[in-house]
């Protein structure tokens, strides 16, 4: 059989629909925050929280709650708080991140201890698996992964003015600060999204990988957004349906098809320069 | 004649050091006016009170209704923010985000603001760059799309905190022309914050010096014959301010 015919087949199974699904909007969404995120020098605040949701995984797990509920909402809390060391304890972004970050991966690991008994579950959270996606959690991540990518368009002049200069951006009269924490909210609950498809370990590399391959060849801010999106969503689709038919690691697959799009639009670059 | 703003008796601080203190002056629609002084003087926490950023510790400015607000205030810093080459923003997206202040909502763009963008840039003489990318232009050609930046909204007031400092000579000496052409044929006031006295003395209309409060504020009529003033900097600095000025501008 083809690589296409074994996609075909693929389509067939509920969870390969479900993950495709959710993991493109979560892609689209990983896109447009990442732009934003990447050129500000913040893409390791995905990382960050991507630990945090692996403290709010295991506590989730052990109440015997939904993960996704109990993630978001504290996950949205650990990134105030790192925007919150930043400006009250003067601390450098990566500084307030790697405190937050190892906090929470330190939590995470002693509840796992203490409890012990979800280990397997908790491991699936780690690195990603399209198998735990249930039609409830369709439902909220298209919900919300929606309402994240309405929110971006409507401020989307906004957070560019932001992002390339803030101190203009204040004097125009703009809420820096609000654009600032709404792009921490909005990372949060795709980072809490994602963790299904990606796992914990690997959901930042959706927030960098396709910027930085759509910043090799862009040269207007939107068409970075356009391209970062594609790239995205496309490197989605093809880790699904490849990590299906090679029997590999659903997240990794899809990092791995960011890593090659990356290496062949910079060498596109290096190529035209020289 | 109705001052376009007014300081009066301000005071600003870092935290619970004091900048500066006791300052009072007023801006008329149509100034030029210089801002100069010493490392710490306080000429950029003044422009930063102006624009809105450090909030005063005492006494207030006070806005004509026309540039309340801050939408009709330009404001053009040291140097592009961004001097990433990678950074993937065209001129036009650049210029554009000065007529955001104008907007509320989702703050969109329409036809005309593009219009008025490629307007601006062809009267700075940089329409050519519209689809550059800002991180591939030499410095004066970034500082001159800054200040189509500040200038796209039709601003009254325009606030500039050393604009040239990264500018070779003969770059300089164009973008004085340039700011020297909007204040007289546009009627835009300028505060212009420099260390180059040579360059203020010979373009501006007006004078303010500060150290950590107003040394001098006035024409540069009434400076040059204040012994005053000749006793403080010494005859040779007053020489510089005033010949210039009397050689270039009158």
């Amino acid at each position: 059989m083809t690589y296409i015919e074994l996609a075909f087949e693929a389509l067939q199974y509920d969870f390969i629909r479900r993950a495709l699904l959710v993991g493109s909007l979560i892609a689209l969404c990983c896109a447009f925050l990442g732009t934003f995120l990447v050129l500000r020098k913040l893409s390791m605040i995905g990382d960050g929280l991507a630990h945090v949701s692996f403290a709010t995984v295991a506590l989730a797990l052990l109440l015997s709650a939904s993960p996704l509920l109990v993630s978001i909402p504290l996950v949205i809390l650990a990134s105030f708080a790192i925007l919150g060391l930043s400006e009250k304890a003067e601390l450098h972004g990566d500084a307030a991140i790697g405190l937050v970050s190892s906090f929470s991966i330190a939590v995470g690991v002693l509840i796992a201890s203490i409890a012990k008994g979800f280990n397997v579950d908790l491991m699936s959270y780690l690195f990603g698996s399209i198998l735990v996606i249930s039609q409830s959690d369709v439902i909220i991540s298209v919900a919300l992964s929606v309402v994240v990518l309405v929110i971006v368009v409507f401020f989307f002049n906004s957070l560019f003015a932001v992002t390339y200069d803030e101190e203009f951006a204040r004097v125009m009269g703009f809420n820096t600060r609000f654009l600032n924490y709404l792009i921490a909210v909005l990372t949060s609950i795709t980072i809490a999204l994602g963790i299904r498809v990606v796992g914990t370990m690997l959901i930042s590399s959706l927030i960098v990988f396709p910027t930085v391959t759509a910043l090799q060849v862009a040269k207007g801010f939107k068409m970075t957004i356009v391209i970062s999106a594609f790239v995205s969503v496309a490197c989605v689709i093809i880790g699904v349906f490849t990590s299906y038919i090679l029997n590999l690691p659903t997240g990794a697959t899809i990092v791995l098809a960011n890593a090659v799009t990356f290496a062949l639009s910079f060498s596109i670059r290096r190529l035209r320069i020289v | 004649m109705t001052h376009l703003f007014v300081v009066d008796n301000l005071a600003l601080n870092y935290g619970r050091h004091e900048v500066m203190s006791s300052i009072t002056f007023a801006v008329e629609p149509g100034d030029y006016i210089g801002v100069a002084g010493p490392n710490g003087s306080g000429k950029t926490s003044l422009i930063k009170a102006i624009l809105g950023l450090l909030p005063p510790a005492a006494g207030n400015i006070t806005y004509d209704p026309s540039i309340a607000g801050s939408r009709s205030v330009g404001y053009l810093p040291q140097k592009a923010i961004q001097s990433d080459t990678l950074f993937p923003a065209k001129v036009k997206e650049v210029v554009a985000m000065g007529l955001l202040a104008h907007k509320r909502g989702a703050r969109f763009f329409n036809a005309s603001d593009y219009e008025k963008v490629e307007a601006v840039l062809s009267k700075l003489g940089v329409a050519e760059l519209a689809d550059k990318k800002i991180g591939s232009l030499s410095g004066g050609q970034q500082q001159r799309v800054l200040l189509a930046r500040a200038m796209v909204s039709s601003p009254r007031l325009l606030v500039l905190d050393e604009p040239t400092s990264a500018l070779d000579p003969k770059i300089r000496e164009e973008f004085y022309e340039l700011l020297g052409q909007l204040n007289e044929q546009d009627g835009v006031t300028i505060l212009l914050v420099s260390h180059d006295m040579a360059s203020i003395g010979k373009y501006t209309k007006k004078l303010l010096y500060l150290d950590r409060q107003i040394v001098f504020y006035g024409s540069y009529d009434e400076f040059c014959v204040s012994g005053e003033m000749g006793a403080y900097f010494g005859p040779l600095s007053q020489h510089q301010f005033c010949w210039r000025h009397s050689h270039d501008v009158h």
